[in-house]
């Protein structure tokens, strides 16, 4: 069976209601054991306190910020090159969750950043990067809303969507082009010895599991949202002519 | 139960307060659209079946 069937509105709609309330659980389950753990079992950092508990909140938003827009990426490159519409409609339901995951990234990395570097904000390459992908969420969002055509609005926003891309990179990789600035490099690694240490990172797993799962079921919800909303704007239209 | 936070008690509670309530906005919003959306469309596809 081709992934391609599952361009099929039809389809889509049946596949999802049989997998999301899985999904759905196993979502709350990973975000309820992970954030419990992060929040109560695990002990102080030597040198940054309590603080480091927010680590478990920082981290999946900040990865589900970026991620998101790979996975809108994607869809839009799927849009503009097979014009599928389940896939415009993938990457539409999805902004909203990213958009959200960035703000959560930047709230908490300023109230984290307070007590640890003395401010709140710094225009440092990769808050400055975060801060311009959360603007680049909130165009997207708006270009969709402000085109009455939906085929129009998906070009578009596709086309957006590729340039807001470098900025999603660079918010991943900025601190590895521009050494400079408060952040720190990347806190997780495959190399043990460069990696945080496990009493963090096993609860930091099962957090980044859970947001990511987290996002999968709401943009499956939303997505159905989309594809039901897309049906009565064509029944709308129908009714209108005749 | 609660852990001692000590001088960062502030810090850490606020970035668990101000996550949760934009992880259940989220989650209210996209439900509150879908059931709204759901209905519409059941009423519209019933209007459209009887004339």
């Amino acid at each position: 069976m081709s992934l391609w069937e599952y361009a099929n509105p039809a389809r889509f709609m049946a596949l999802t209601a049989r997998v999301l309330p899985v999904l759905a659980v196993l979502s709350a389950v990973c975000l309820v054991v992970g954030l419990v753990w992060g929040f109560f079992f695990t002990p102080e950092d030597f040198r940054q306190g309590s603080t480091v508990k927010i680590i478990y909140l920082h981290v999946p938003s900040a990865m589900m910020a970026i991620n998101a827009w790979a996975m809108m990426l994607v869809a839009s490159l799927i849009w503009l090159i097979r014009r599928h519409h389940v896939s415009a409609l993938a990457a539409r339901a999805a902004a909203p969750v990213g958009l959200v995951m960035t703000l959560i990234a930047l709230a908490t990395g300023a109230i984290w950043g307070q007590p640890m570097w003395g401010t709140w904000w710094a225009w440092d390459p990769r808050l400055t990067s975060f801060l311009i992908l959360f603007l680049f969420y909130l165009g997207y969002i708006a270009l969709w809303e402000a085109i009455d055509d939906p085929d129009t609005a998906a070009d578009l926003t596709s086309v957006l969507c590729l340039v807001g891309s470098v900025f999603a990179i660079l918010s991943r990789y900025a601190v590895n082009f521009w050494n400079q600035g408060l952040h720190q490099a990347a806190s997780l690694s495959l190399d043990k010895k460069e990696n945080v240490s496990d009493v963090f990172w096993f609860p930091l797993l099962v957090c980044i599991a859970g947001f990511g799962l987290f996002f999968v079921v709401l943009v499956l919800v939303r997505t159905r949202t989309e594809i039901r909303a897309r049906r009565l704007h064509a029944l709308r239209l129908r009714a209108r002519m005749g | 139960m609660m852990p001692e936070l000590g001088k960062y008690a502030a810090y850490v509670l606020t970035a668990y307060g101000a996550s949760v309530v934009l992880l259940l906005a989220l989650v209210a919003l996209s439900w509150v659209r879908g059931a709204r959306i759901k209905r519409q469309l059941a009423e519209a596809e019933r209007e459209s079946k009887h004339g």
